[in-house]
């Protein structure tokens, strides 16, 4: 590798940057816009979701528990239905995202069994909402039934400490505060970085075969490491930037709370960076057009990081062939590490597994793309 | 120029294909150190697809290249520290200056500073883009960029320079500049391996390979190419060239026709028996035309003879 390459390759591509102004505002105002979108969509949105109400039974226990859903303002008792098609068609239509079904027996079966199911239903087509909807249901559910567990107690006494009404599914990954931001923002940033820095890279080599320049670029002495090195310096320093900006919005916009220090957050997000800008890259030198390197290296990240990542679905409550892949995604890493060191203060000791994983990725990621560069015309 | 020392630049035996098409076939021929070299030969004849092979950029399928004393094909990154290349089709960065894409290809081959500096000032006087240093390449017309893509292949100190049409949407004035520069470079021992479409451009190379369907048809010097043409050259006087080309088309005795400004030039047995026919059959369709006379071969002419003697048709 020679310095004097590696140097020219990156002050060219430092000058093509900052001369071509509308793709760098775009770089940074991306990021920024898309904190404010899915940092408000995913937590705000969440406030009166619409809720029709199929009551079957229509006693006064029913009426109570509905009542519960009223007064929280995550919901908005929207409907009342008196059919199951009116139900279908409800939610066919948008008019609510949760359907509450209560059965005919519901007070009776309270009584007489001391539990009673309750039927939730979920419209997922978007997700996200149904996701947090269903935490926020569950629990409404669990307070309610731990309220009257607590007067069946003090009405039957001692005896009936074994007494549990309602069984309500315990894996509700949001905090009893309902602070879903402080755990949101975090991975959100993470995901923001995963899509810009791709996206950032993937076009730099398919722009030099579009534009004819790397016909003679090829005819030169440079070394595929020393292209890459030169065309990734510029770019990770751009992520950094990129970083800085996201991680300020989380801590003095969102208030997430940032109990970790910079230096754990700088390191690791340096390694992150290197994987992400080196996927692009990779991209960039495999599919030798604009058009179809963005499109890859968006598609390659956009689906991972969002579903398979643990930044909102939680990866423990996913299917054990699914929790498997996500070891390959690497934006989960680095979600992981991100929530650790903003909410519990994590340093890189405690965070060495994912750490070690972020860097064996990185490694591997710039290996395969100085590899995948070949200076030679097909 | 010396003819007798051992070749630079000499490939054997090349062949190319790209999936069915054979771009390139069983091609061979050898230059000499200090030539001006020039590939002519028509659309698709291979040329392009020749020099990428001699740049390492595109391997053959089989047959031997060397260039500057290494195997291009075993070695390609060996040799393009020795080397200067100006693809037919290339982009400059468009978003730097001329001086910056100069500098960024000196420093790519590692050149001292002192060099650069010297070598940028003279090519950019030599083809009269002083002025033009702090432009942005994107803004320059199409000869300035080809200008400045020759100044950008031949800021290092190369020992072959491998140039696919250089002049291509060049003006005179600038292409004679080109020329200078070229001739200079010879002087220095530099030897040139040049593509073009002007075959009057083809005059000035010390000799020509006359490529046509991926083989060499003839490699001699113009001179010698001229004098191994058959027959003679008319130049026929007419403003209507096309009728007359279509009026001559298979007579006997009388070849291919070339049009050129202000009528066509025939290839002719024998000039004497045959500007009487012509000018009887041209009558006979009532095409307008005026002198007829025999003239010295051009490398165009031969050019035409040679390609037609040498195609089934
Ligand atoms: N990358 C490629 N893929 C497929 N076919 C190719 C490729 N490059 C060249 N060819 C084909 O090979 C043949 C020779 O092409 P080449 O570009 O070498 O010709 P040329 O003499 O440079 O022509 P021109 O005067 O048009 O530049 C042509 O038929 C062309 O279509
Ligand atoms: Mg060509």
């Amino acid at each position: 590798m020679r310095a004097k390459r590696l140097l020219a390759i990156a002050r060219k591509e430092v000058l093509q940057i900052v001369r071509d102004p509308r793709s760098l505002m775009i770089a940074l105002l991306m990021p920024f816009l898309q904190m404010f979108l899915l940092g408000y969509g995913i937590s705000l949105d969440l406030k009166h979701v619409p809720v029709c109400v199929f009551d079957r039974e229509r006693s006064q226990t029913s009426e109570d528990l509905v009542a519960r859903f009223e007064a929280s303002a995550y919901f908005a008792v929207t409907r009342r239905l008196s059919q199951y098609a009116e139900l279908t068609d409800a939610i066919d239509r948008r008019a609510c995202v949760l359907a509450l079904v209560i059965p005919p027996d519901f007070s009776e079966r309270l009584a007489a069994d001391g539990t009673a199911p309750v039927q939730a239903i979920l419209d997922a087509t978007d997700t996200n909402t149904a996701t947090i909807a269903y935490g926020y249901a569950a629990n409404v559910l669990a307070r309610y039934s731990a309220e009257i567990g607590e007067t069946e107690r003090a009405r039957q006494g001692e005896t009936a400490s074994l007494f549990v009404p309602v069984e309500v599914d315990s894996r509700v990954w949001f905090n009893e505060d309902l602070e879903s931001r402080n755990f949101i923002i975090p991975g959100l940033v993470a995901v923001i970085l995963a899509l810009v820095g791709a996206q950032l890279t993937a076009l730099t080599i398919a722009r030099e075969w579009e534009r004819g320049t790397m016909e003679l670029l090829i005819s030169t002495p440079v070394t595929a490491t020393e292209l890459m090195v030169g065309k990734l310096a510029p770019y990770l320093v751009l992520g950094w930037a990129v970083s800085v900006l996201c991680l300020l919005l989380a801590v003095f916009w969102f208030a997430v709370p940032f109990r970790g220090t910079i230096g754990t957050i700088f390191v690791t997000t340096t390694l992150f960076l290197l994987v992400v800008i080196g996927i692009g890259y990779l991209v960039s030198a495999l599919i030798r057009d604009q058009l179809g390197a963005s499109q890859v290296a968006l598609i390659a990240t956009i689906l991972p990081a969002n579903l398979l990542s643990g930044y909102i679905f939680p990866i423990d409550q996913m299917p054990a062939a699914v929790q498997a892949i996500t070891y390959l995604v690497y934006t989960r890493y680095y979600v992981e590490i991100v929530k650790a060191v903003f909410l519990k203060g994590s340093g890189l000791a405690a965070l060495a597994l994912p750490v070690v994983f972020l860097a064996v990725y990185a490694a591997a990621v710039l290996a395969l793309a100085a590899l995948a560069f070949r200076k030679r015309l097909r | 120029m010396s003819p007798d020392a051992p070749p630079v630049v000499a490939l054997d035996g090349v062949v190319k294909r790209f999936g069915e098409r054979v771009a390139v076939d069983g091609l061979a021929f050898a230059v000499a150190p200090g030539e001006i070299f020039g590939l002519v030969g028509p659309d698709g004849a291979g040329k392009t697809t020749t020099l990428r092979m001699l740049a390492g950029l595109l391997p053959p399928d089989a047959g031997t290249i060397r260039v500057a004393d290494t195997d291009v094909v075993a070695a390609p990154e060996a040799v393009k520290a020795r080397i200067s290349y100006m693809p037919q089709r290339f982009g400059l960065y468009e978003e730097l200056t001329v001086a910056e894409n100069i500098r960024f290809y000196a420093d790519l081959f590692e050149v001292p500073r002192r060099v650069r500096e010297e070598r940028t000032d003279r090519l950019l006087a030599a083809s009269g883009m002083t002025a033009f240093r702090a432009f942005r390449a994107g803004k320059l017309s199409g000869g300035m960029k080809q200008k400045l893509g020759l100044t950008c292949a031949l800021v290092h100190t190369p020992d072959i320079v491998l140039l696919d049409e250089p002049t291509t949407g060049v003006d005179p004035v600038s292409r004679r500049e080109f020329w200078a520069i070229l001739y200079r470079l010879r002087a220095e021992g530099v030897t040139i391996l040049l593509s073009t479409a002007y075959l009057d451009e083809a005059e000035r190379c010390d000799r020509l390979a006359l490529l046509s369907a991926g083989r060499v048809l003839h490699c001699d010097t113009p001179a010698a190419l001229k004098a191994r043409m058959p027959g003679a050259v008319l130049a026929i006087m007419t403003g209507s060239g096309r009728a007359a080309r279509a009026a001559l088309d298979g007579q006997e005795g009388v070849g291919r026709a070339l049009l050129v400004g202000g009528g066509l030039h025939v290839v002719v047995d024998d000039p004497a028996r045959r500007i009487p026919q012509i000018r009887a059959s041209l009558a006979e369709r009532s095409v307008p035309v005026g002198d007829i006379a025999a003239i010295a071969p051009g490398v165009e002419d031969v050019f035409m003879a040679l390609v037609a003697d040498a195609s089934p048709r």
